[in-house]
């Protein structure tokens, strides 16, 4: 084992991997920007080192400034927790030439995830369904016909050069995309600049459901089940739960079975999750791979009793993993929020500084906090200040914790999201598990 | 006299209009950055823009009085 680990990141994730290095007796090195020289992570560590200015490209991006203290304080690895500098295969290549260990797969099998035709294709390969679609522009509304008749309705209509919602429409039958398809390309060409169609598979009220993968060097790679993940807003994830309400054992498996597939072709190694989307009849496609620890890893945590950080060292440090698949446990339910500094009507972010910082504590509450009364949220980071975690033998037990935790959950000084999640927690579309990814639209009013 | 003010906290990011422009209802004036969010500010009735009171790079706080017109 490592004796000594930089940490390339801040917030709550650079806390909670200094904590389980504590307990593997590893040494820890923080860096830090201006805006973090009071941050919990800075006095937690062993070592701590000011890297730049409180932006994050003067600061936790400065690849060669956070190798030469890695160099300098006899760091034999570094881990770099999620967002940051953790998916970007160049920092690992440096780490690698540096003779350092980046704790995470290949920098190679990082770019090939990192690029959306190459991961699809990888996935292609090995038999992992992906959203159906075609790589060409349709030549006229003859192809397209056939196309989406091959596909099976409803299907997506895109332009080319559109973007962002613009230049998309869903079509329902034959006779909607013969009547979409000349007019559709029509206003691509008078728009855009660019006529070029293409068709896709329309997943109607999907799901967001991942697995969560472990995998050693030697090609051992089991998964740890799966994390649902559908409420969210602006895009970002919101609540996540395991087990997902939604799926049933045979679907459990069969996504499990194709992540782990999916994983040992690329040759992966660390933790990892493999993104999907999962449609009404619980078909499932390949959405992205994350080549890193996640937010969400607790709810995992929390089902299997495994600390995934230990492992993430573990086969970092080239030990091998010490059970298979039978020996992987799913027991009771576990719920995560995430507490972001923000309007919780609007969303737009509240910096500012924490005035009264108090959370409820008992069985079946685990927090990831990043931030403490007095603490100053600055404009120049993500929004989340903290996780809540809660389980319960149940799903109901679990909703039931969260909802009495939310209640006892105090922050003052700046704004928070926790009366939405409260909404959320209080919504019997959630109780019953109808938690689709436009679940904040349709029950909370709001994109 | 009309205001827009800021509705959060953050840098400013992009000033949009100057003194003496001719802004609709609606118009951005302002775009805010803050927590890897670029959030527009709006003028909610037209007018002529008397003063812009922030500059780029300013940091502002939500209520903050942005740009003056009438």
């Amino acid at each position: 084992m490592f004796d000594k680990i930089l940490i390339a990141n801040r917030g709550e994730i650079a806390v909670r991997v200094i904590r389980t290095c504590k307990r593997m007796n590893v040494k820890t090195v923080a860096v830090y920007s201006e805006a973090d020289a009071e941050a919990p992570h800075v006095k937690l560590a062993d070592e701590a080192y000011l890297i730049g200015g409180s932006r994050v490209n003067d600061s936790y991006l400065n690849i060669d400034k956070i190798i030469e203290i890695a160099k300098q304080t006899g760091a034999e690895a570094v881990h770099p927790g999620y967002g940051l500098l953790s998916e970007n295969s160049a920092f690992a290549r440096r780490c690698e030439e540096a003779g350092i260990v980046f704790i995470g797969p290949s920098p190679d099998v990082i770019a090939r995830m990192g690029s959306k035709i190459e991961s699809r294709k990888a996935m292609e390969e090995v038999g992992v369904p992906v959203v159906p679609g075609i790589t060409h522009p349709l030549a006229d509304e003859e192809e397209a016909a056939q196309v989406a008749s091959k596909m099976g309705y409803p299907v997506m209509l895109k332009a080319s050069a559109g973007g962002g919602g613009i230049g998309m429409q869903i079509v329902r039958s034959e006779e909607e995309l013969r009547k979409a398809f000349a007019g559709n390309q029509k206003r691509a060409t008078d728009f855009f600049g660019d006529g070029a169609m293409y068709i896709e598979k329309y997943i109607e009220n999907p799901r967001h459901i991942e697995i969560q993968i472990l995998a050693d060097k030697a090609g051992n790679t089991v998964y740890l089940w799966e994390r649902e993940c559908s409420i969210q807003r602006r895009h970002q994830k919101v609540v996540e739960e395991a087990p997902s309400p939604f799926l049933d054992e045979t679907t459990r498996i069969a996504m499990g079975e194709a992540a782990v597939r999916a994983a040992k072709s690329l040759g992966y190694s660390n933790a990892g999750t493999i993104e999907f989307l999962v449609d009404t009849d619980r078909n499932f496609y390949f959405l992205e791979m994350n080549t890193r620890l996640q937010v969400e890893h607790p709810v995992t945590e929390e089902i299997t009793g495994l600390d995934l950080v230990e492992w993430q060292l573990q086969i970092a440090a080239g030990q091998l993993l010490t059970f298979g698949q039978s020996d992987v446990k799913r027991q009771g339910h576990a719920i995560e929020v995430r507490i972001y500094a923000e309007d919780p009507k609007t969303f737009f972010p509240s910096p500012g500084t924490i005035t009264k910082f108090s959370v409820p504590e008992g069985k079946g509450i685990r927090h990831e906090l990043a931030v403490n009364e007095r603490s100053v949220v600055t404009p120049f980071y993500d929004p989340m200040i903290a996780k809540l975690i809660v389980t319960g033998d149940t799903r109901e037990e679990a909703i039931d914790r969260l909802q009495s935790a939310l209640a006892d959950y105090h922050v003052e000084g700046i704004k928070t999201n926790i009366p939405m999640l409260q909404q959320v927690a209080a919504h019997p579309a959630f109780r019953s598990g109808d938690t689709t990814t436009d679940f904040v639209t349709v029950h909370l009013q709001r994109k | 006299m009309n205001q827009v003010l800021a509705s959060m906290a953050g840098n400013v990011w992009k000033v949009l209009v100057q003194a003496g422009d001719q802004i609709e209802a609606g118009q951005e004036v302002v775009i805010l950055e803050s927590m890897k969010m670029e959030i527009p500010i709006e003028a909610e009735t037209a007018g002529t823009v008397k003063a812009v009171k922030v500059q780029e790079g300013d940091f502002v706080n939500e209520g903050d009085l942005l740009v003056e017109f009438e």
